[in-house]
């Protein structure tokens, strides 16, 4: 036995590598890689092309800081609303409700002050106390009863809307009463002027609750949680997190934000309106989608829904500006749509 | 149980004979029950009706242009033996074919407000003459800017892409009153007078109508002339303006007459405003639907035109040479909503 044996030829001449899988780094592939671990990318760079072809057709009738800032005031409420969308579609839920909390809770706040007289802050607090209500209605269904999403904001949409016309009589209050008499109902219709950009304190506050969600979601315990829930809810549960009280916060926090939508909605028309606000549950998803929030939870930034807002915006305008009829946008918009869930769908393909 | 069982059947046999005696029942069928202009012309419906002795029922769709609720609202109607329908199309070419399965079952039709596509799909129309209600207003911008009309820069804020009827005949009966080339009549947005710089959709609402007057003041921050489809949308316009301090120079126009609408242009927020009777036409058309189960006779058209106009009225505080008007203070008197 004096030859080594095959094993310990066989060990001598073994493979120091570890076993790896053949990474092809094509440019393509980094370029996946770089938009799947960077989910606002997609949108951002959408945002900055379709900035750039408007001002070069349109000029410095587009391309100037009155037309920038025009753009975040009209896609201020449809933002905000759209936070809220995302908070609930991250954890792969949706939410049909927010435009008919967000214009009950305007309603309220106008009511309270005028039909039963309480000091406007006292029914700004209650319009808000009622959005945030209607969210955890929509939460407690949704994580206790265990019906689905979808379902329980269409009924609480019909629900929340029908309440709104029956409790105005679908009656409008005026721009002129609110702004003698309870002012702070505009509150976040009051603006300032930085150069030639006009900055309304609605869409300061459109900005700051962003990034004050991006926060929250990156680096924040219940902020992980909200993905996890949204990724896999068994796993999730199975690792210690309480997803049932997730669930229901983020419902509650989304009505909240809903209301306070409603209160940004009374600064920018003027007036407390009950038929406004109709089409803000499709344009908050449109908002959510374009900006690469995947509708199956879990993926997708709120930086995203952002710059997604702003492209329909830039869209809107810029085609506006140019004269074209208002289908035209629509048109884009619904490719764009397509557009957005496709390249969500190859990035996709990296991490397989 | 028992007692319940029981109350209910005593209630049935003292509602009996009333229902008995009031054979004649009519329908209406309105766009939607978040519009106060409905709710006006619901309530003086129900006040004729229970005047004449008609019963009266109500169906709405569940928003603007919920076309299929309207539909199914005919065919309730037709089949609970109804005399007549008032009706307010969402869709106007859309629900022709029910229209005529109510008429072809001995229902007399009459369209309120907004007239069918065609016009005479209807037995009768009870409508405001939209095309006039335009042209009041056109003529007192007109009238109002004098020899600068011919620099005007005017905004043209509409109700929606789809170019209901109504939007088209006010639109359009503003341009002909300022002296505008309407092109082809029957849409809006073929014009080619410089004067106008741009058509935006508002879907009639303060917020559409923001974000409208927003993207025209973009194209041209100098508007000094806005025509909106209705009262709320120039409320919104109103807002735009004010927020680049543009308040005061320009003229805003609008039509409908509701009670807010009356109390911007007493505030100065709208120059002049058309006003609309929904009241009278809803009560109107419960007598026809009464006249027809009595004794069989259709309503007449107003002579020289192909439906019945309920009239209207221009309000303004500021009247114009040649333009028949009427003050604020009496615009209240008659407003709805």
């Amino acid at each position: 036995m004096s030859n080594p044996s095959e094993a310990e030829q066989g060990l001598t001449r073994r493979s120091e590598s570890i076993a790896s899988f053949d990474h092809q780094m094509t440019l393509l592939s980094r370029v996946q890689h770089a938009l799947h671990s960077n989910p606002a990318l997609v949108p951002l760079i959408v945002l900055v092309f379709s900035v750039i072809v408007f001002g070069a057709l349109l000029g410095t009738k587009f391309f100037s800081s009155f037309a920038m800032t025009l753009i975040l005031q009209q896609v201020a409420i449809v933002g905000i609303v759209g936070a809220a969308q995302s908070l609930v579609i991250l954890t792969a839920g949706i939410d049909l409700s927010v435009g008919a909390i967000m214009v009950l809770s305007s309603v309220i706040m106008g009511q309270f002050t005028f039909r039963l007289g309480m000091p406007p802050a006292v029914a700004i607090a209650c319009g808000l106390v009622v959005g945030t209500f209607i969210g955890f209605v929509n939460g407690w269904l949704i994580a206790r009863v265990k019906l689905p999403p979808f379902i329980v904001t269409l009924g609480i949409w019909q629900i929340a809307l029908a309440t709104n016309f029956l409790y105005s009589g679908n009656e409008t209050i005026r721009a002129q009463e609110i702004e003698t008499q309870a002012p702070l109902l505009q509150f976040f219709g009051k603006s300032f002027t930085l150069g030639g950009a006009v900055f309304t304190y609605g869409v300061i506050f459109f900005i700051v609750l962003v990034l004050v969600l991006a926060y929250v979601l990156r680096h924040t315990a219940w902020g992980r949680h909200v993905y996890a829930v949204g990724d896999d809810p068994d796993a999730a549960a199975l690792s210690g997190v309480n997803t049932k009280r997730i669930l229901i916060s983020v419902y509650m926090l989304s009505g909240l934000i809903c209301a306070f939508a409603g209160w940004v909605l009374i600064g920018r028309i003027g007036s407390v309106s009950p038929t406004s606000g109709q089409s803000a549950n499709i344009e908050s998803i449109t908002a959510v989608v374009i900006g690469g929030i995947s509708l199956f939870g879990g993926r997708g930034s709120i930086m995203g829904m952002f710059f997604g807002a702003l492209i329909v915006g830039v869209f809107s305008l810029g085609l506006r500006l140019m004269g074209a009829d208002a289908q035209w946008t629509y048109l884009l918009i619904g490719a764009l749509i397509i557009a957005a869930v496709a390249i969500d769908q190859w990035i996709r393909k990296v991490s397989a | 149980m028992k007692k319940l069982l029981l109350g209910t059947a005593l209630c049935l046999a003292a509602m009996t004979p009333a229902a008995m005696a009031q054979d004649v029942s009519a329908c209406l069928i309105t766009k939607a029950d978040t519009n106060p202009f409905f709710v006006k012309m619901k309530e003086g419906a129900e006040a004729k009706a229970a005047e004449l002795g008609v019963t009266l029922k109500s169906y709405a769709g569940k928003i603007d242009g919920d076309h299929e609720t309207q539909v199914a609202a005919i065919e309730t109607c037709i089949a609970d033996g109804a005399k007549g329908i008032l009706i307010t199309a969402s869709d106007t070419s859309a629900i022709v074919q029910s229209v005529q399965q109510a008429r072809d079952a001995g229902l007399v039709v009459i369209a309120l407000d907004t007239p069918l596509t065609p016009i005479d799909a209807a037995d009768a129309t009870f409508a405001t003459d939209n095309f006039l209600a335009g042209e009041l207003i056109g003529k007192w911008a007109a009238a109002k800017m004098g020899a600068e009309a011919a620099n005007a820069k005017i905004a043209m804020l509409d109700l929606a892409v789809s170019q209901p009827s109504v939007d088209v005949l006010r639109d359009q009966g503003f341009l002909t009153g300022f002296g505008i080339d309407v092109a082809d009549p029957n849409k809006w947005g073929d014009e080619t007078d410089p004067r106008i710089v741009g058509h935006d959709v508002t879907a009639g609402n303060e917020e559409g109508g923001r974000k409208a007057m927003e993207n025209l003041l973009a194209k041209d921050p100098m508007i000094n002339l806005v025509y909106t489809i209705n009262e709320p949308s120039a409320a919104g316009a109103y807002e735009a303006l004010k927020s680049i301090g543009r308040e005061n120079d320009v003229t805003i126009v609008s039509v409908d007459g509701g009670c807010p609408g009356v109390a911007n242009v007493k505030d100065g927020v709208i120059g002049a405003t058309s006003q609309q009777y929904p009241l009278q036409m809803a009560a109107l058309g419960v007598e026809a639907i009464k006249a027809w189960a009595d004794s069989g006779a259709k309503p007449e058209p107003t002579p020289g035109k192909d439906f019945f106009d309920t009239g209207v009225k221009l309000v303004t505080d500021t009247p114009a040479d040649g333009v028949e008007s009427i003050d604020s203070a009496e615009g209240t008197n008659l407003c709805w909503g």
